[in-house]
């Protein structure tokens, strides 16, 4: 079965976002792999090894995006492709879909798409389900277990994980899957895998190369938009120890909690 | 132009999601502001009798679909009947609670009427016409003033983020039948089990949370957390740490790859405070920190402070609650 992985590159989780001039910077902070995207990219290179195949990552994005790409490489993808294209710039979740749909159509004998829950920048968390509207795939999303698949009667058996607990459910294939970060624990790239993946010829794809309706991609194409961003509000007052034996701390911190009414 | 303003109703064996509920009472003030009135989508199967209940929280006529393939939540059926009711009817604005339901039948109604979703919203308001959404954006590291140009703007709220309206039973409303846009054949997914997870106050819904980190030193140091939890009748959570050393279970994690929550009251013991950690707590109303480390980071996002031994002070706390709330 051939899989396919989404990833995204964001800034590194511990960075300090600020915002100059009304554009997001975060200082010499790299950027890395969109964290919960590490779980699909696992998930993807263990279905490979169970079933057979191919593991394939795509990445919509700028070139650094290939060092994204490089890291999914590392671990054990087969191929990535990375979509860039100036005119893709400013795409939000609608007219990532939209890309990504694309891609994977030419892609072709797909069997199985995963994502990570979403992406810690915009933190949307709809191109999954959007993806799989698209392609009009089964929308497996928020998959914390894939307990079965069998590639050859297409069925998959999966757990969700919702509000109240877990929803078990069997689709077909082709399915987009979302995983959440319980799926697996995401292993670390090799060092034969580091190697393989430095000198690997990494294939882009343009907005022509995907034959993509100009009116549907980038900022002009996107129905949503940002236009300002701002850092939070500072927390109203510092922080009032409380001191004394645990039993005075305690009483005194009953006192407080009951006055502010918060419980 | 009208301004119908309609809410996506989430019910999980027939009890309202709160989030619905908070959905219902900012539809509220948007039609104070505008006009058009409120719609309720209700979905499921066996649910005519929550109909009242949504109007009382808000809804001025409920849409109500009763079927055996809405019977379990399915993203397929649930927002293709959304979407086919939107592309009829042409509302203005469609709320949904920010829950894994309600992101993905936005997700999914986005595509089927072009339009754009704005995701996660914590604040709304009106500028002339138009609607501007708050969002935190970089796992709440900023926020951002988001809109959308076309229509209807698909929205889901925050849970919590919004206060909870008090239900009216004197409002009244109609109820419209509507019919499923999808038979069973055509649905891919089907639902076998469900395990619900017992006795647990969702963290998503709690008004207070207690939570431990690797602090607590093992899966049996839980214990002193999970005594005063119960005493306030809170939901437990827990660190990244706690959870990766298998103290735990994922379902507690809080915090940039957990939960985002908004609680009134959040307790942290033996939580140093990362950033990723505080992603997913810093919007809650009062923090209450417990660390043996005074320079421990949790402190400058705390309210109150306590420097010491969680093993003294949460057992302590416990026995001081039992006593002043009665127990
Ligand atoms: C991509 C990424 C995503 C992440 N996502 C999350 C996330 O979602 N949630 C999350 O929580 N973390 C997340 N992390 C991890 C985060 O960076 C921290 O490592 C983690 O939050 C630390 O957990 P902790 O505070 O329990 O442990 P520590 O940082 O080790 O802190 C333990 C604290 O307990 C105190 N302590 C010890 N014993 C006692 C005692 N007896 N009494 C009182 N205090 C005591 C110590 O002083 C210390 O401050 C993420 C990291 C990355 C890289
Ligand atoms: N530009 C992109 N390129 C590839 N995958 C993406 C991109 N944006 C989002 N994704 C995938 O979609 C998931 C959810 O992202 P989002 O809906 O943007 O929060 C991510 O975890 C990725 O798996």
């Amino acid at each position: 079965m051939h899989v396919v992985v989404c990833v995204k590159q964001t800034p590194d989780s511990a960075a300090k976002m600020s915002v100059d001039n009304g554009k997001v910077t975060w200082g010499d902070s790299g950027l890395v792999v969109n964290p919960w995207d590490e779980y699909a990219i696992e998930e993807a290179i263990r279905l490979k090894e169970k079933h057979g195949g191919k593991a394939t990552a795509i990445s919509m994005g700028p070139e650094s995006a290939k060092e994204a790409l490089k890291t999914c490489l590392a671990m054990g993808c087969d191929e990535a492709v990375l979509i860039s294209d100036p005119a893709l710039k400013g795409s939000d979740a609608l007219a990532t879909s939209y890309v990504l749909a694309k891609a994977i159509e030419k892609l072709g004998d797909v069997g199985m798409v995963l994502f990570g829950k979403q992406a810690i920048d915009g933190d949307t968390g709809l191109v999954p389900v959007a993806v799989a509207r698209r392609l009009n795939w089964s929308p497996l999303t928020y998959t914390i277990k894939i307990a079965e698949l069998d590639p050859g009667t297409k069925i998959i058996k999966a757990e969700r994980l919702l509000e109240q607990g877990k929803q078990i459910v069997t689709a077909t294939l082709p399915a987009v899957v979302g995983t959440v970060k319980d799926i697996n624990e995401p292993r670390y790239p090799s060092f034969m895998g580091i190697r393989k993946a430095a000198k690997a010829v990494i294939n882009t794809w343009s907005a022509a190369d995907l034959g993509l309706d100009a009116s549907q991609i980038g900022a002009a194409g996107s129905p949503t938009h940002w236009p300002r961003v701002f850092p939070l509000p500072a927390r109203a007052g510092s922080v009032e120890l409380i001191d004394g034996t645990p039993e005075e701390i305690a009483a005194k911190l009953a006192d407080k909690l009951l006055a502010d009414k918060v419980i | 132009m009208s301004h119908k303003t309609w809410v996506f109703i989430e019910q999980f064996k027939s009890t309202l999601a709160q989030p619905s509920l908070e959905a219902l009472g900012e539809a509220r003030r948007l039609a104070a502001g505008r006009g058009g009135g409120v719609t309720a989508l209700l979905f499921g199967q066996d649910i005519e009798g929550l109909a009242p209940d949504v109007i009382a929280y808000g809804a001025d006529e409920v849409l109500l679909a009763d079927d055996a393939t809405l019977a379990e939540f399915r993203a397929e059926p649930y927002a293709s009947l959304l979407s086919k009711l939107a592309q009829e009817r042409q509302p203005d604005v469609i709320l949904a609670g920010a829950t894994t339901r309600g992101r993905d039948v936005l997700g999914i109604a986005a595509v089927d009427l072009g339009t754009g979703a704005l995701a996660d919203v914590t604040e709304l308001k009106l500028v002339g016409d138009q609607i501007v959404a708050t969002r935190p954006v970089y796992a709440g590291k900023l926020l951002a003033e988001v809109v959308g140009e076309r229509r209807p703007l698909l929205l889901s709220l925050r849970p919590r983020a919004f206060p909870r309206p008090e239900p009216d039973a004197s409002r009244s409303g109609g109820i419209e039948k509507v019919t499923p846009a999808l038979a069973e054949d055509a649905i891919a997914v089907k639902v076998t089990d469900y395990a619900v997870d017992e006795g647990r106050v969702s963290l998503a819904d709690a008004r207070i949370i207690v939570s431990g980190g690797r602090g607590v030193g093992g899966p049996e140091g839980f214990a002193p957390v999970r005594e005063l939890a119960e005493t306030l009748g809170a939901a437990m959570g827990a660190s990244r740490a706690a959870v990766d050393a298998g103290w735990i279970p994922y379902a507690h994690q809080v915090g940039q790859t957990g939960k985002t929550v908004a609680p009134d009251l959040y307790i942290a013991a033996g939580i140093s405070g990362a950033i990723q950690h505080q992603a997913g707590m810093r919007s809650a109303k009062t923090i209450v920190a417990i660390n043996k480390d005074p320079e421990a980071p949790i402190f400058k996002l705390a309210r109150y402070g306590i420097v010491g031994d969680l093993f003294k002070i949460l057992p302590a706390l416990t026995a001081e609650f039992k006593k002043r709330l009665g127990q």
